[in-house]
């Protein structure tokens, strides 16, 4: 202060330019790859921004040294656990692939056009905009990377949100639960379509569907495609509360999917193709020879099996292979999770056999 | 020592180092930012108003509080995705009203900190709602309750803040 008062002609010319410094910044735009941007907002966030990525860098090198390093505690266990899980998801993933590759063959023959996600970049959570009202995250990449508005944002469980601004080397995405953002959003099973905003409370309402459609609670909610920014199908969250609201319409307020004020990682999805799908040609081939493939440590069935002999399909599944690295069944002492993984994993193959033998049947090809 | 005189009593003026000037708001908005990531309900507390009260009734001087509140506001402004100014015009506002009420009355105790934050904290808010529906037409709506809840926490938070910053107040 004293500094200030000895020297108040020089404080008040600094202020002066300060302020008109500052106005300047404020109606300035500089012009980017993606539209211009306030440059008072690129000093802003310039300042901010960098300390979090320094914080970031830090604490996820502490953080991989203490978990790669340190604290490797149940690490065994944890490993004989995923090993029986992966075994399960196997054979699930035989029982999935057939289903797909059927719907790919109608979808074919109908002629449909579907969206594949062809391109993502991984993007980490670096800060927030701090305000309640205003619910967007800041993720460390950006132009550089590729990154251009109105891309969709999402995690495995479900969407996140759409970039709204680029810059170099970081991006803002906008969360569906902020007042101002819109996803094209359709009822899985009703099949009815309508928009899903944000609320003040920062919940996600779907709004325009008609008073007289019978919505249930726990119906999942998954994006339509129509907003042109989130390819159709990804899913939302589900309906918990339906009620009725103005103008003839519901008020449906939904659970998202993804833990959108608990997010770290995120995917951006950078290129979505349009593409037919082609018929996969395939040799008949019977469920138990997929299977064989897939488990090496199942035992391949006998190619004559006696016709006298009911459940001869699944048994050689609930029998212990030779193997106890692939075995499904868990080692003695397991957890009760781990039980209940093995009661699925011993009824799989007969699932798996059924869903396999029937396309085959009706697709003959 | 330079000092104000009101009717009764003698209010002291404070000045605060340069490091304290410029790192203390940079903390707090670089907090208000980063901390939600891991702590949702983070959102709840303005550290940025807490700074811009704390600064301007330390100092008392309605210039410097109305600067210090428009340039935190400003900062604010930049990390959302709103139009930039209203958080700047409403902590303007605090910062002039905090610094003018500093000048009049003992605000150094805890409980006199504790309202004096809550009641700022409201008409900030207030502020906010009123130039973000009024003047960008942002469709916006007023949470009473929530809002209420929030200045109390913010009201406790910052009677702890006070006394931390406090120690970097010299008289002036």
């Amino acid at each position: 202060m004293d500094l200030i008062s000895r020297h108040r002609n020089l404080t008040v010319l600094v202020l002066a330019l300060f302020v008109q410094v500052v106005g300047l910044a404020v109606q300035v735009k500089r012009p980017t790859d993606h539209g211009p941007v306030r440059l008072v907002r690129l000093w802003g966030i310039d300042l901010i921004v960098p300390a979090e990525h320094v914080v970031m860098e830090a604490q996820g090198w502490m953080h991989n040294g203490w978990r790669n390093y340190l604290y490797l505690r149940d690490v065994r266990h944890e490993n004989d656990r995923l090993q029986e899980e992966n075994l399960r998801l196997r054979l699930e993933l035989v029982r999935l692939a057939q289903d797909a590759g059927q719907a790919q063959r109608l979808q074919a023959l109908l002629r449909f056009k579907e969206e594949v996600i062809s391109e993502t970049v991984a993007a980490q959570v670096i800060g927030t905009s701090g305000s309640e009202n205003s619910r967007l995250i800041y993720i460390d990449k950006g132009a550089n990377d590729g990154i251009k508005p109105d891309m969709a944002v999402v995690v495995p469980e479900g969407i996140v949100g759409k970039i709204i601004k680029v810059f170099p080397s970081m991006s803002q995405v906008l969360e569906i639960n902020d007042q101002s953002s819109g996803v094209g959003a359709l009822l899985e099973k009703a099949r009815l379509q309508g928009i899903l905003k944000g609320t003040p409370a920062g919940e996600t309402m779907v709004h325009y569907i008609m008073a007289d459609e019978k919505i249930e609670k726990g119906e999942p909610v998954v994006t339509s495609g129509g907003d042109r920014i989130f390819p159709k199908g990804l899913p939302i969250g589900r309906v918990v509360q339906v009620d009725p609201g103005p103008e003839a319409f519901l008020n449906i307020r939904v659970k998202p999917a993804a833990t959108l004020n608990r997010l770290e990682e995120v995917l951006v999805i950078t290129k979505i193709d349009e593409q037919q799908p082609d018929l996969i040609p395939e040799a008949p081939m019977r469920a138990v020879d997929i299977l064989a493939q897939h488990l090496p440590g199942v035992p391949v069935k006998p190619p004559a099996p006696n016709p006298g002999q009911p459940g001869a399909t699944a048994a050689p599944a609930s029998t212990p292979p030779p193997s106890a690295g692939n075995s499904p069944v868990p080692p003695a002492g397991a957890s009760p999770a781990a039980g209940a993984g093995k009661a699925k994993t011993e009824q799989k193959p007969a699932t798996a056999v059924k869903n396999t033998a029937v396309p085959k049947k009706e697709n003959p090809q | 020592m330079q000092s104000s005189v009101t009717s009764s009593e003698q209010i002291q003026v404070h000045r605060l180092g340069l490091p304290v000037t410029v790192g203390a708001p940079l903390v707090a908005l670089f907090l208000q930012a980063y901390v939600p990531i891991y702590l949702p309900f983070f959102t709840i507390l303005d550290l940025p108003l807490l700074v811009t009260i704390f600064f301007a009734v330390a100092r008392r001087g309605p210039v410097s509080g109305l600067l210090t509140g428009g340039v935190i506001g400003l900062v604010q402004d930049s990390l959302t995705h709103q139009p930039l100014g209203l958080y700047g015009i409403a902590k303007t506002i605090i910062g002039y009203l905090a610094s003018s009420l500093g000048v009049k009355l003992d605000v150094e105790n805890h409980g006199s900190r504790f309202l004096m934050t809550f009641v700022f904290y409201l008409l900030h808010e207030t502020i906010y709602h009123a130039v973000a529906r009024g003047l960008v037409r942002e469709a916006l709506q007023m949470r009473w309750g929530h809002m209420l809840i929030a200045a109390i926490i913010n009201a406790i938070v910052a009677v702890p803040i006070f006394t931390l910053l406090d120690k970097a107040k010299r008289r002036a």
